[in-house]
């Protein structure tokens, strides 16, 4: 069916539809830039260190678990651990309750809670974020061990 | 090809053409997902991480495939209305926009419980999530526009075009996760790319969503048949097929 052949009426209504697409889509699309920084569910390690997250306010931060960072208090529920992007910037995490079962170190997370003024990042809440990958645990294993023997 | 386009926009012709396919297409698609469960629930091994959670994800992710598609398929139908003033294609909205609805609240629930073991939380305000609740809310608020306009005619129009508006929200659920920080991770399940997991836990994914497609195309189908009578319910040609029975 070409184009041309369409009647005049009906070439009219398409042209009239598309219209309001691309209208009502580029007003979306300029209300969501003019957003964007409220529609980011958290600040990275970078915006922290950069001074773009706000000081004492409620704020959510996410970034990898540097691995050996997590440290442990003996006596309560308490723990400290740095997450960073993975290049140079990181950032303290201060936490105090039960810790999703995925939180490991090399793990996304995202914690909720306020920047104090050391910058360190006292947590509310810290929720677990997965990756897309899955695999059966002989695979993660025998993956583990393959880097483990590339390494030494 | 103009010509038998045409023809199967006829309603009557649409249900004289096919009466007897959705037995068929039935048994297929309930055969499929039966399979797929079972598959998915019995012999898929467990993640690394998620262990047995992780079978969620094949409920879940056909299911916000097709909340999508079968939104894309609405709007789809709305255009043909619009430009073509086919009648076929307003049933065909008709039809299809509570299954979409059920669709869309099944992965939105889905994802909840998976959502809860797996990241700590049911619900996080984060951009793919809340875009995915505005697409239950667009298919929630065609069907209460259908039912509280009068005038069928009018009512089609209205219908149509806040489908067809509504298509702006596809793209920014598809891409949410690149353009912003969020908690939902990027697809598990594409066909251009490589598998985000071995084929033992990606063949039975796709099982389901072919399964759920064609599912949903079945249902769709049926309740399209059931609008076409209700709509010529006075028509000859109903009453012929009613007293045939």
């Amino acid at each position: 069916m070409k184009f041309g052949a369409m009647k005049v009426h009906r070439r009219k209504q398409l042209l009239l539809v598309l219209f309001l697409v691309a209208a009502v889509g580029g007003a979306t699309a300029f209300a969501l830039m003019a957003l964007n920084e409220n529609i980011n569910l958290f600040y990275t390690p970078e915006q922290i260190a950069k001074g773009e997250a706000p000081v004492d306010r409620m704020i959510r931060a996410g970034g990898m678990v540097s691995e050996g960072s997590v440290v442990r208090d003996a006596e309560s529920l308490k723990v400290r651990f740095v997450v960073s992007d993975m290049k140079d910037a990181d950032v303290t995490i201060e936490y105090e309750g039960i810790l999703p079962d995925l939180f490991r170190e090399g793990q996304g997370i995202i914690a909720r809670g306020q920047l104090n003024e050391e910058g360190v990042f006292v947590a509310e809440e810290v929720l677990a974020k997965h990756d897309e990958n899955y695999m059966p645990p002989e695979v993660a294993a025998a993956l583990e061990e393959a880097h483990r023997k590339d390494g030494s | 090809m103009l010509n038998w386009f045409h023809r199967l926009g006829s309603p009557r012709t649409f249900f004289a053409m096919t009466s007897n396919w959705h037995p068929w297409l039935l048994a297929l698609s309930i055969g499929l997902l039966l399979a797929g469960s079972a598959w998915a629930l019995l012999f898929v091994p467990p993640d690394y991480q998620q262990g047995n959670t992780v079978r969620i994800m094949y409920i879940h992710v056909p299911a916000a495939i097709l909340a999508q598609s079968g939104y894309m398929m609405m709007a789809g139908a709305a255009m043909v209305f619009l430009v073509w003033r086919i009648k076929l294609a307003d049933m065909a909205m008709t039809a299809v926009a509570p299954l979409g609805a059920s669709i869309t609240f099944l992965a939105l629930v889905t994802g909840a419980i998976w959502g809860k073991p797996t990241w700590g939380t049911w619900w996080v305000w984060d951009a793919r999530l809340t875009s995915t609740l505005v697409l239950f809310f667009l298919y929630l608020g065609v069907m209460a526009l259908r039912s509280a306009m009068e005038g069928r005619e009018q009512a089609g129009r209205a219908c149509a075009i806040l489908s067809v508006v509504g298509v702006v929200n596809l793209p920014i659920i598809k891409y949410s996760v690149d353009w912003w920080y969020t908690l939902h991770q990027p697809a598990s399940f594409t066909l251009s790319e490589k598998p985000a997991m071995p084929m033992e836990m990606w063949l039975p994914l796709l099982v389901m969503v072919i399964g759920y497609y064609l599912f949903f195309f079945t249902v769709w189908f049926m309740r399209l048949r059931n609008e076409i009578l209700v709509r010529e319910q006075n028509t000859e040609w109903v009453r012929t097929w009613v007293a045939e029975r």
